[in-house]
């Protein structure tokens, strides 16, 4: 079974700090990780190789720097990773079409697995965008997936609704992350990571020309204005002076 | 052309009137699809649409894969420029395959829409609701989805009139199917709707105290009960569809009650455009104070019943 994980490097938004004059985010100096999602990802691509053999390819599109955490991914248990170069001005188009010729180039694959979203941007449009510009059916919000030789099931949350959906491969599936908790590498394959190879691809050569159809023209701050009254004291005053409060704001009624 | 498509009609209200904002601005006509269903069609229509599509298929339960094919039919039959889906999950998964399949540019989540010099320009919340990015396509088609209650729907107007089409559309063969469609375990709750919410999070120790919580939502008269991660995913006290946050639910209710809710940036992002918000936390230090306009410092167990009866006694 030919196995591939999309992972992407983002930025910790839990270590994340708001400049209190623009009230923009401070990207710089941001520690980066594998988006959380997608690990949970990797994990099921290791479960599915530990019931039926096989070699699981994990592919980014991201920073040269992304190489660190990459090696991550490869001490939970992919065999080989590649990392495509990010162009300067990219969009969903340009990253999903990157993915997608990547993947063409790596060899035949059975599965793709993505997660449902990345955490920075929470747009879960890779995934689907991936499998309909490869034309494989897609799976998505899979919260629980069973693989066979021949074929996939899944239950995916749709919210309201569990829906069981099963394909033959090649498919595209992306998980949720109550799928499964991912493992922590131990210190020996963390070590042993080091020895599996990383192939650096640039943008052009693995697709050409691509240009985005959408720009990012300003990242705006989100000004949060709250009154942040509070009462710490004896609780029976705060209580006193919160249901005050509230009937002031005329929400008890 | 604008085209509108969504697998909740109530959605599909709100951009159609969005959807006629637009097309004024851009000098073209509003669209809709709409799947077998002629009945809809004529609500479209009342509520700005001055065509509907009626596709018809014998495909019978959404999938993502013969769904695009039908939008990637009546898109290029139409010509449409512009094409807005109601953000469901359904929606979501739906307009980036046809963003695939067509190579169009495409937003997810907009929670704002606009025509400037010409060109549409989105904004959607990035890093958990730290951030606002503001988007411009410079190529077409452009696909949008739009969450629910982002626009108010134009009132139902019967005298407005309009064509519907009927018309076959043809799907391609997918290896896919489905094999089963289950209700989730559910409390009949629609926290997105709610007027006033309270919850919980992982400061309750124990499943029963729940009550607490409830409790006070039913003095309020709101009755609903929201909680954080933990309590939905890691420890499922409640079912899901209580769950409020980045990955939940997002609310915007007039009164929003949080206790023992520690104010993660992803519980903050489901709730940040709640009315009036009100924190009950023993650490004095925790985030959601910040993001609260009244906050009680102390023990959940002491104040929430205390809370109760006051406001019991206020409301008479």
């Amino acid at each position: 079974m030919n196995i591939i994980v999309c992972a992407k490097q983002v930025v910790d938004v839990s270590e994340m700090k708001i400049d209190s004059s623009t009230k923009k985010p401070i990207l710089q100096g941001v520690p980066q990780k594998i988006s959380d999602i997608d690990k949970n990802a990797m994990e099921e691509a290791i479960k599915i190789k530990d019931k039926h053999g096989g070699k699981i390819t994990t592919v980014t599109v991201g920073t040269p720097d992304a190489k660190e955490r990459i090696k991550e991914l490869l001490a939970m248990g992919a065999d080989e990773g590649v990392l495509v170069t990010l162009p300067e001005k990219y969009d969903y188009h340009v990253v999903s079409t990157l993915l997608a010729e990547a993947i063409k180039k790596i060899d035949a694959y059975d599965v793709i697995l993505c997660g449902e979203a990345s955490i920075d941007m929470f747009s879960g449009q890779v995934g689907p965008r991936l499998a309909g510009l490869l034309n494989i059916p897609q799976i998505t919000y899979a919260q629980k997936l069973d693989a066979a030789k021949d074929k996939v099931v899944c239950d995916r949350n749709m919210g309201d609704k569990s829906v069981t959906t099963e394909s033959s491969y090649p498919v595209l599936i992306t998980v949720t992350k109550e799928i499964n908790v991912p493992r922590l590498p131990s210190l020996m394959q963390i070590l042993g990571a080091a020895n599996k190879p990383i192939k650096e691809w640039t943008a052009d050569s693995v697709k050409s020309g691509l240009k985005p159809m959408v720009d990012t023209v300003d990242l705006k701050g989100v000004s949060m204005e709250r009154k942040n009254v509070v009462y710490k004291n004896d609780i029976d005053e705060s209580v006193k002076h919160l249901v005050d409060s509230l009937a002031k704001e005329g929400v008890l009624r | 052309m604008v085209l509108v498509y969504s697998d909740d009609k109530k959605i599909a209200f709100e951009l159609l009137s969005k959807a006629t904002e637009i097309a004024k601005g851009l000098g073209k006509k509003v669209n809709a699809v709409v799947i077998n269903d002629e009945a809809v069609a004529k609500e479209y229509v009342a509520h700005g649409a001055s065509n509907v599509i009626v596709a018809q298929t014998d495909v019978k339960e959404f999938k993502a894969e013969e769904y695009t094919d039908i939008l990637e039919k009546a898109i290029k039959e139409t010509g449409a420029e512009s094409i807005l889906i109601g953000s469901t999950k359904k929606g979501k998964e739906l307009a980036s395959r046809l963003a695939g399949k067509l190579n169009a540019g495409c937003i997810i989540d907009a929670n704002n829409i606009y025509v400037k010099d010409k060109k549409l320009v989105t904004e959607r919340m990035v890093y958990s609701g730290n951030a606002i990015s503001v988007q411009q396509f410079n190529s077409k088609p452009n696909i949008v989805t739009i969450p629910s209650k982002v626009f108010d729907p134009l009132p139902k107007d019967a005298k407005k009139t309009g064509t519907i089409t009927k018309k076959k559309f043809d799907v391609g063969k997918y290896a896919s199917k489905i094999l089963k469609v289950q209700e989730m375990k559910s409390g009949g709750v629609n926290v997105e709707d709610a007027e006033i919410i309270v919850s919980c999070g992982r400061g309750f120790k124990n499943k029963d105290d729940i009550k607490l919580v409830q409790n006070l939502a039913d003095v309020l008269k709101g009755k609903t009960v929201g909680c954080s991660r933990p309590i939905a995913a890691d420890l499922k006290w409640l079912p899901e569809d209580h769950w409020i946050g980045l990955s939940g639910h997002k609310v915007k209710p007039k009164l929003y009650i949080a206790a023992g809710i520690s104010g993660q940036i992803q519980h903050i992002a489901g709730m940040r455009d709640s009315g009036l918000v009100v924190a009950i936390n023993k650490d004095p230090d925790a985030l959601i104070f910040k993001s609260a306009d009244y906050g009680i410092v102390g023990d959940l167990y002491q104040v929430l019943p205390k809370l109760t009866a006051a406001v019991k006694e206020k409301m008479g």
